[in-house]
């Protein structure tokens, strides 16, 4: 057990957070503008985009990957445009896996924005307005500050749930080693291959990140609740 | 000099209304907007306030603010709003709040000092009274130094004591900075002590309008006091009864016939009136 213990390799956790970190970089600078207009718009279409944003929670991921995959492939005509204007490949390397993962994580990023966006006050956001500040100002200076446990929240649940990830990845990345085989796949092929091992070793450290990352979330959001109810 | 002239369909809960409003404001008055709710009193500041369209003109001196072919937002009108929740910003100190409005220290602190929070300008609103909260929003509104005052019923949440010294301290803000103020409230004495003029909405329209004293008092001339209160219960004590009805903030036990009692029914809105007395008045000790 020690043995294995020195001999870990640790790449694939890595790979997890590094993937983890980026997608969830990258879908809170997407989605602040998109929860923001959702959680104030009375336009008729937002049932169609709310549908849309949930679908990742409801879609087998084999399916989702599926898709991505076909229309990321070098024989769709977004894939051919990025490998032939940038020389990027989409599929089978880590830029394939952000932009799966950003899908697969949109509506965990999306969903707590748009309900603390949703939560504050609007005379909050009117009075902002008539202090003379635009709408990108109010979100950043009044909306944001104000809705601390929902930032949190979607970060750590975004960042969370793609490190937990496992369908999506194997489709759209495969088990490139150092490239796309992140800590969920790595302990799926260890099963297959019956290393028992080192499969509990990864599990183990996979469990006890998560339950980490989840009680931090609840442990935060507890203590926002309580200054709350001094109010 | 502010020129109002607006229509909007308004659709309410119990049926469908238009807002049509022909109003022109002196420079530096105070202007009460009464009615019933649902009247239209609260749309009408916010179509003033840039937060919902209408049809026609308003306009600010020589400034449009509303036409057929401009609609300023409200961050490019000169107004100052002041909430019936103060709706701060809880993540700002007091002094940040105002600063947030307009960069200017002596400005700030001169508010503060007029509305006697100087020492309460690092604090958090979560931390402060309703009636410290909606000072500091009085201020914050002012900040901006607004052409145009707007308050949806500022004191409403607030206890009759501290209702009297922000009236107090509305006033005095009034005075030093001559901003045309137009308020929404319910309270007549509220509108007795601060506006220069009242406006009364009904259905969207205006019904009345004139000076506090001529509209408010409805008994001038007779001497009659007349309260309208509503029906608490009715006791039989004896041979008489007792009926308990609250007015205002309080309750009164009159006496009343059995016939009376017979077509009461316990809910009712009564009146209660009285008349040909010599009304006794001195000044009132304090409970509190």
């Amino acid at each position: 057990m020690l043995e294995a213990l020195s001999t870990l390799e640790l790449t694939p956790f890595v790979l997890s957070f590094k993937l983890a970190g980026l997608t969830t970089f990258i879908l809170f600078i997407l989605c602040l503008p998109f929860a923001w207009w959702l959680s104030q718009t009375t336009s008729k279409t937002k049932p169609i985009f709310e549908a849309i944003t949930a679908l990742p929670l409801v879609l087998p991921p084999s399916v989702l990957g599926f898709y991505i995959l076909i229309i990321l492939s070098h024989n769709s005509p977004v894939g051919a445009f990025f490998d032939e204007y940038f020389g990027i490949k989409l599929v089978f390397n880590f830029s394939g896996l952000v932009i799966a993962s950003c899908f697969y994580s949109l509506p965990f990023m999306v969903q707590p924005l748009q309900s603390g966006f949703a939560s504050i006050n609007k005379n909050m956001l009117e009075a902002s307005y008539i202090a003379g500040k635009s709408k990108t100002q109010t979100v950043l200076r009044v909306a944001l500050p104000n809705m601390k446990p929902a930032v949190m929240t979607a970060i750590i649940v975004s960042f969370a749930h793609t490190v937990g990830e496992f369908g999506v990845v194997l489709m759209l990345g495969g088990s490139i080693p150092g490239e796309t085989k992140v800590a969920s796949v790595a302990i799926y092929e260890m099963v297959e291959i019956m290393d028992y091992t080192n499969a509990h070793i990864y599990s183990a450290i996979m469990l006890i990140i998560s339950f980490l990352v989840l009680l931090s979330v609840y442990i935060f959001n507890q203590k926002n609740r309580a200054i709350g109810q001094f109010r | 000099m502010i020129k109002i002239d607006i229509k909007k369909e308004l659709f309410g809960s119990q049926k469908e209304m238009t807002l049509n409003i022909d109003l022109s404001i002196e420079q530096g008055e105070f202007l009460a907007l009464s009615g019933v709710s649902g009247s239209g009193k609260t749309t009408l500041l916010r179509i003033l306030a840039g937060f919902e369209d209408a049809q026609g003109v308003i306009s600010v001196d020589d400034e449009i603010w509303l036409d057929q072919k401009t609609t300023l937002p409200p961050q490019k009108r000169a107004i100052g709003f002041v909430f019936q929740d103060y709706a701060l910003f809880n993540n700002m100190s007091v002094l940040q709040n105002l600063l947030y409005v307009k960069k200017d220290e002596a400005l700030a602190s001169h508010l503060l000092n007029i509305t006697e929070l100087s020492e309460l300008k690092n604090r958090h609103p979560n931390t402060l009274s309703g009636g410290q909260k909606q000072r500091v929003a009085l201020c914050r509104a002012m900040m901006g130094e607004p052409k145009l005052l707007l308050m949806d019923e500022p004191l409403s949440a607030l206890d009759s004591k501290m209702r009297t010294k922000l009236q107090s301290e509305i006033l005095a803000l009034h005075k030093e900075f001559k901003t045309t103020i137009i308020m929404v409230s319910h309270d007549p004495s509220e509108i007795y002590r601060l506006a220069s003029r009242v406006v009364v909405l009904e259905q969207g329209v205006i019904v009345n309008e004139g000076k506090p004293k001529d509209i408010l008092l409805k008994t001038s001339g007779s001497q009659k006091f007349s309260f309208s209160g509503e029906l608490l219960d009715i006791k039989k004590v004896d041979v008489i009864y007792v009926a308990i009805v609250a007015i205002g903030q309080q309750l009164v036990e009159v006496v009343i016939t059995q016939d009376e009692a017979k077509n009461l029914t316990i809910g009712d809105t009564v009146e209660l009136s009285t008349k040909a007395f010599t009304p006794m008045i001195g000044s009132a000790v304090p409970t509190r």
